[in-house]
């Protein structure tokens, strides 16, 4: 990964990989007889990522949403304060925004200049919501995009396209699926995925749930 | 900076490829980038703003060709490199071959929440916000060769001010080491018509969060 010698025939190779581990362990090995860093730290942090910060935080705060009114009332009043009430791993920041699609209008979620995204309440953002084909074309043809993605939305929609451009991030607030009348939040939570949350997806049927 | 990184509008990279459950990391390594940031932020050592842009310093070539942490990785040996953390000499070899910098705090094991914790990018103002929900506002053509936070696609444009976030750190200074310099946020919404012309689709609209000194009455 030098930054003058970069070759795509090495990274089909697998050079390129352990070029790069070797530098990043280098990096690591540095900074932490430097003193600037906790090797055991970094372990900790990772593990969150792994196994406690994921989409699963969002889905429970959708599912409550869908069931309580007031909560959701809350939600789109001020993101942040709602989720917050919920206790996550993470604690969320101070600017989430939660947008909320309707039958009218479909929100999707991007950052064409770098990839700001919730993680607090989504988890890592997935490869392609970093990639320079979802940003890039995300802006100017989100349903082509959409398209990419299977989804499909009727010619009257509005689609409303929020480029994350500075610290405030959005959450999508899909619409609850029919055929779920008195399911309870954990079941519908299953239901939502975490292309729901981003805009590039709808949440599921009852009948594809797992 | 008019980078390769401001991509919103760029044509010719193709479909969105998903990943099918795909892992949190691809390679133990990407871990490792990932939390040194998350370390390096907490103890004060530089600001989110200032790796951004260092990865938008990265040669164009190598921002397009390398993976998302590989960039991240190359960005981080710029800013160790150039806020004096270590030398170029310490990365080569592998080890420290001088004593570190003083820096305000460290993340330890006992720490780990509050180093996941996003900090707050509220500021006090130092004026009042001047514009208001519902205002017509046109962005300013500007082309600044450091670190800016207004897409190329979006400058020049008539939007209307929909949401207003507060007073926050503004980027395009705090990148290069100027403070806070603290300025109103807002939410400015666009017609697709008003970023990509009368053959747009009708149905779209974009919006972007706007710092004040980006924004101009229409």
């Amino acid at each position: 990964m030098a930054e003058h010698d970069h070759d795509d025939h090495h990274h089909q190779h697998g050079s390129e990989l352990s070029e790069t581990q070797l530098r990043v362990r280098a990096l690591e090995t540095v900074l932490t007889e430097k003193g600037y860093i906790d090797p055991a730290a970094l372990d900790a942090i990772i593990e969150a990522y792994e196994t406690k910060v994921g989409p699963h935080n969002g889905a429970r705060v959708v599912a409550k949403a869908w069931n309580d009114p007031a909560f959701k009332h809350a939600l789109l009043e001020d993101a942040s304060k709602a989720v917050s009430s919920l206790g996550h791993e993470s604690r969320v920041g101070d600017h989430l925004v939660a947008v909320e699609n309707t039958p009218a209008l479909h929100n999707m979620i991007v950052c064409t200049l770098c990839s700001c995204y919730p993680w607090e309440v989504l988890g890592l953002p997935p490869v392609w919501y970093k990639s320079a084909p979802y940003r890039s074309r995300a802006v100017k043809d989100p349903r082509g995009v959409l398209a990419d993605f299977g989804v499909s939305l009727p010619k009257a929609t509005e689609i409303r396209v929020w480029d994350s451009t500075a610290e405030t991030r959005f959450l999508v607030l899909p619409m609850r699926p029919p055929g779920t009348q008195g399911w309870s939040e954990e079941r519908l939570a299953q239901l939502v995925t975490r292309d729901s949350m981003i805009g590039t997806g709808v949440a599921k049927r009852p009948d594809e749930a797992a | 900076m008019d980078g390769i990184h401001d991509m919103g509008g760029m044509d010719g990279f193709g479909k969105v490829e998903p990943e099918p459950n795909e892992p949190p990391f691809h390679a133990s390594w990407e871990g490792r980038v990932l939390a040194m940031q998350r370390a390096m932020g907490y103890a004060g050592a530089w600001h989110i703003d200032m790796s951004r842009f260092a990865q938008e310093r990265l040669p164009p070539q190598t921002y397009v060709t390398a993976s998302y942490y590989q960039r991240w990785a190359l960005a981080m040996e710029k800013n160790v490199v150039e806020r004096g953390y270590a030398d170029a000499e310490e990365l080569a070899a592998g080890h420290a071959l001088r004593p570190g910098k003083p820096l305000k705090r460290k993340l330890t094991t006992d720490v780990v929440r509050q180093g996941m914790t996003r900090g707050s990018f509220y500021r006090q103002a130092q004026a009042p916000a001047r514009f208001k929900a519902g205002d017509r506002v046109r962005t300013k053509n500007i082309h600044p060769p450091t670190h800016t936070r207004l897409p190329r696609y979006a400058r020049g444009r008539v939007g209307v001010v929909q949401l207003v976030h507060g007073c926050h750190a503004f980027p395009d200074a705090v990148a290069i080491d100027k403070g806070d310099d603290p300025q109103w946020l807002y939410t400015v919404v666009f017609d697709g018509a008003e970023l990509w012309g009368p053959d747009a689709d009708p149905t779209v609209k974009v919006s972007i969060d706007a710092f004040e000194p980006y924004l101009d009455p229409a």
